[in-house]
């Protein structure tokens, strides 16, 4: 049987796109390259569920799941970049240093 | 797990890693493509084809298509601008490989530690048989997620030209 | 036939959004408000039978399996009631018919997305339904796209796709050790290996996740911007039912049905929900925009429910939901009063404001019933929740807690009340010497939210044995 031992290394590349994600969107100051870093976490996030699928082999779960959340990420990509471009049209760049006005 | 997932997997990490490390945003969006193509190699390989045609379809067509369309309507940044802002991201970016690195070795050290017994379940339903019947709730999720997508493009995009 | 609630909001937005002339933007309105009537009666008249048999058979074309128990029937109550305020405070703030009706669409997707969430079984279609509302309440903040609405929304849509993706992570993790994501058999597997590591830490991804959506303290960052550069609607939505039905219902839920109630997680709850109890309230006193205030007000009131979820007892199970309907419809009526307020004063700083109540009698009395309520004076009905949940703590043995719940609660009544004396009591100041009461988008939905309020304080000692006992009774 296939135990996790043996499946060691994706999920290590698993953490590792993740990991890269997770740099992206903290240490940028464009809002694009943010997005792009989100969708890289959500890369990782697909990775790992069908590694989990594979493991126990329950693809049919897995997979069900993976496609359910493809729609839903990209529906979530569209009103990002539009609230992106809508700030855009405000200050006329990408720069997120630009939207600090509220103090939080 | 041979010798060619190991080789897709390493080229999937660098490509990862040259798409957050780049300063061009448009090379940044190409890279997400090739990274969706790569995992989609890697999912055919586990035995998930329906999942790896949307992933596939969507995520290396259809939003990086998303990302070049807004990079075309925001304006480029002159050779100047560009310079000192891929000198100041550098700055900021350089520890993302050492970082990488290590995690790889720090990870690769615990997880041979770990071993656990999982419960192995029996050939079940189909994927197509469980989103259909098993998971339709989803079915009416997506379709509200479609739905609320279709307002956001109305409602957001509407007055662009005007501005 | 608890599907139709579901079905409904998306039968009737079709039904709206079809090409014969002009019919979506005459009847919307009407539409929405049947539906949520529909909702509010479906909870509130048991005889109607709406969550046992299904005479229509609509439910046999499906194979969708749902369930209706005490906190999912105090949920779709506050749901019902606080889209229709939203609803009404949308015709006052919009005034263009076609803005009302985009307005309208989403609200009837948001609706259908927090119905949804807490009718299924399965932890991942909760998860697409939290995004349904999560893409929903994006565009809502976004509505009337100025500077300070698109940047909140951004920030808020950041937030939440991390939440989402620690969630999905946890997820995932978990499904390595169940065969399904449904709720019964997470709760078998969790229970057959509960001290596996990768368990624990599933276990703490997610619930780090819900807080991030709930808006709970340490992750708050992206709340008080958002309920302050909403428009008004939106305000009321977001504030009444959206933190509370994607952030606390999933909480609540998971911790009763699958995570199990454990020492760890009751010491982690009790924390988190005295930090937000205790910091929030201090932050509120200090705010000067009164969207602002009541937003820390939001977060410290959360806390709350989440420390009388974590007493572990079927009491404090009980005392939190009671707090959480209590919360979503003080919380709305005062949002719908800021926004009479704004309406009519154009302006939110409540330095400059005094003696409102004088020029807007309605908007005063309701406003004034809420902040107490919030204060927890008797006999209004935050004083009822607030003291089940300190008896809960108390006799459940976190005493440290209890003091600390009693401590939040002294300075919630020192902002409210200095909230209510600057902006409505006193002298009229001289700027605001023309202003009238509120048009009557504003001061239908603020009579019917204080009647509820008024309804529930005085009924609460016939309440306690049928409506809040059986809540925790399902232990």
């Amino acid at each position: 049987m296939i135990t996790i031992g043996s499946l060691w290394p994706f999920f290590i590349f698993a953490s590792l796109i993740f990991i890269a994600g997770i740099y992206c969107v903290v240490m940028t100051y464009n809002m694009v390259k943010l997005l792009i870093g989100l969708e890289l976490m959500i890369k990782a996030v697909t990775f790992l569920l069908i590694v989990a699928g594979y493991v126990t082999n329950n693809m049919a779960n897995a997979q069900a799941l993976v496609i359910t959340l493809i729609v839903i990420e990209v529906v979530i990509m569209t009103v990002a970049v539009g609230v992106v471009l809508g700030i855009y049209f405000y200050t006329g760049s990408l720069d997120s240093r630009l939207i600090r006005r509220l103090k939080g | 797990m041979g010798m060619l997932d190991a080789i897709i997997l390493i080229i999937l990490s660098l490509t990862v890693l040259a798409t957050v490390m780049t300063t061009s945003l448009l090379q940044a969006a190409i890279g997400l493509a090739v990274t969706s193509a790569l995992l989609t190699v890697v999912m055919f390989k586990l035995n998930a084809p329906l999942a790896a045609l949307f992933e596939l379809s969507v995520c290396a067509g259809l939003i990086p298509v998303i990302f070049i369309t807004v990079i075309s309507l925001t304006k480029p940044l002159s050779n100047e601008e560009m310079k000192t802002e891929s000198r100041e991201k550098m700055t900021r970016f350089w520890p993302l490989p050492i970082v990488f690195i290590l995690a790889g070795i720090i990870a690769a050290y615990l997880k041979i530690r770990i071993s656990l017994k999982l419960p192995m379940h029996g050939p079940s339903l189909d994927v197509r048989q469980v989103l259909w019947s098993v998971r339709q709730i989803d079915l009416i999720g997506q379709l509200a997620v479609l739905l609320a997508g279709a307002f956001a493009i109305l409602v957001l995009f509407k007055e662009m030209r005007r501005k | 036939m608890e599907l139709l609630l579901i079905l409904l909001p998306f039968v009737s937005l079709l039904l709206l959004n079809l090409p014969i002339k002009r019919w979506g933007r005459r009847f919307g309105f009407w539409v929405v408000l049947a539906v949520a009537l529909l909702q509010i009666c479906a909870v509130c008249l048991p005889w109607l039978n709406f969550f046992g048999g299904d005479p229509t058979g609509i439910s046999a074309l499906f194979n969708i399996k749902l369930a209706v128990d005490g906190i999912t029937k105090v949920l779709l109550l506050s749901i019902g009631l606080v889209s229709a305020a939203a609803l009404f405070t949308c015709c006052g703030v919009h005034g263009d018919e076609e803005k009302r009706f985009d307005f309208i669409n989403i609200l009837l997707v948001a609706l259908m997305g927090m119905n949804g969430i807490v009718l299924v079984k399965d932890l991942f279609s909760m998860y697409v339904f939290i995004e349904v509302v999560g893409i929903a309440s994006f565009i809502l903040i976004a509505f009337q796209k100025d500077r300070d609405a698109l940047e909140s929304s951004f920030k808020y849509i950041v937030f939440s796709a991390i939440a989402t993706i620690i969630m999905l992570s946890s997820i995932a993790l978990l499904l390595l050790f169940s065969a399904d994501t449904s709720f019964a058999s997470l709760a078998i597997a969790i229970k057959g290996s509960s001290a596996n590591l990768l368990v624990i830490f599933a276990i703490a991804a997610y619930i780090s996740g819900v807080l991030i959506k709930g808006g709970l303290m340490p992750f708050h960052g992206w709340l008080p911007d958002a309920y302050m550069a909403a428009p008004n609607s939106t305000s009321v939505l977001l504030a009444g039912i959206v933190t509370k039905s994607v952030g606390i219902y999933p909480l609540i839920r998971i911790v009763h049905s699958v995570f199990g109630y454990s020492a760890s997680m009751n010491s982690v709850l009790l924390a988190v929900g005295a930090i937000s109890a205790v910091l929030a309230a201090f932050a509120a006193i200090t705010q000067s925009d009164f969207k602002r205030m009541l937003a820390y007000s939001s977060i410290s009131q959360v806390g709350y429910i989440i420390l009388g979820l974590g007493c572990g007892t079927a009491l404090g199970l009980a005392a939190a939901i009671f707090h959480l309907f209590n919360h979503s419809i003080f919380k709305s009526l005062l949002f719908v009063n800021a926004a009479a307020v704004e309406s009519r004063t154009a302006s939110r700083d409540i330095e400059n404001m005094s003696g409102l109540a004088q020029k807007m009698p309605w908007t005063g009395a309701t406003s004034a019933l809420a902040c107490l309520s919030v204060a927890g004076i008797p006999p209004l009905s935050g004083f009822w929740s607030k003291l089940l949940i300190i008896i809960a703590l108390w006799t459940s043995g976190s005493y440290f807690y209890a003091v600390i719940a009693i401590l939040a609660s002294v300075v919630t009544l020192a902002y409210m009340l200095t909230l209510q004396r600057k902006v409505f009591f006193g002298e009229v100041a001289p700027s605001l010497s023309k202003v009238t009461e509120a048009e009557s988008p504003f001061v239908v939905p603020a009579m019917v939210l204080a009647g509820v309020l008024v309804f529930v304080s005085i009924l609460f000692p016939l309440l306690i044995n049928t409506f809040i006992v059986p809540i925790g009774g399902i232990f």
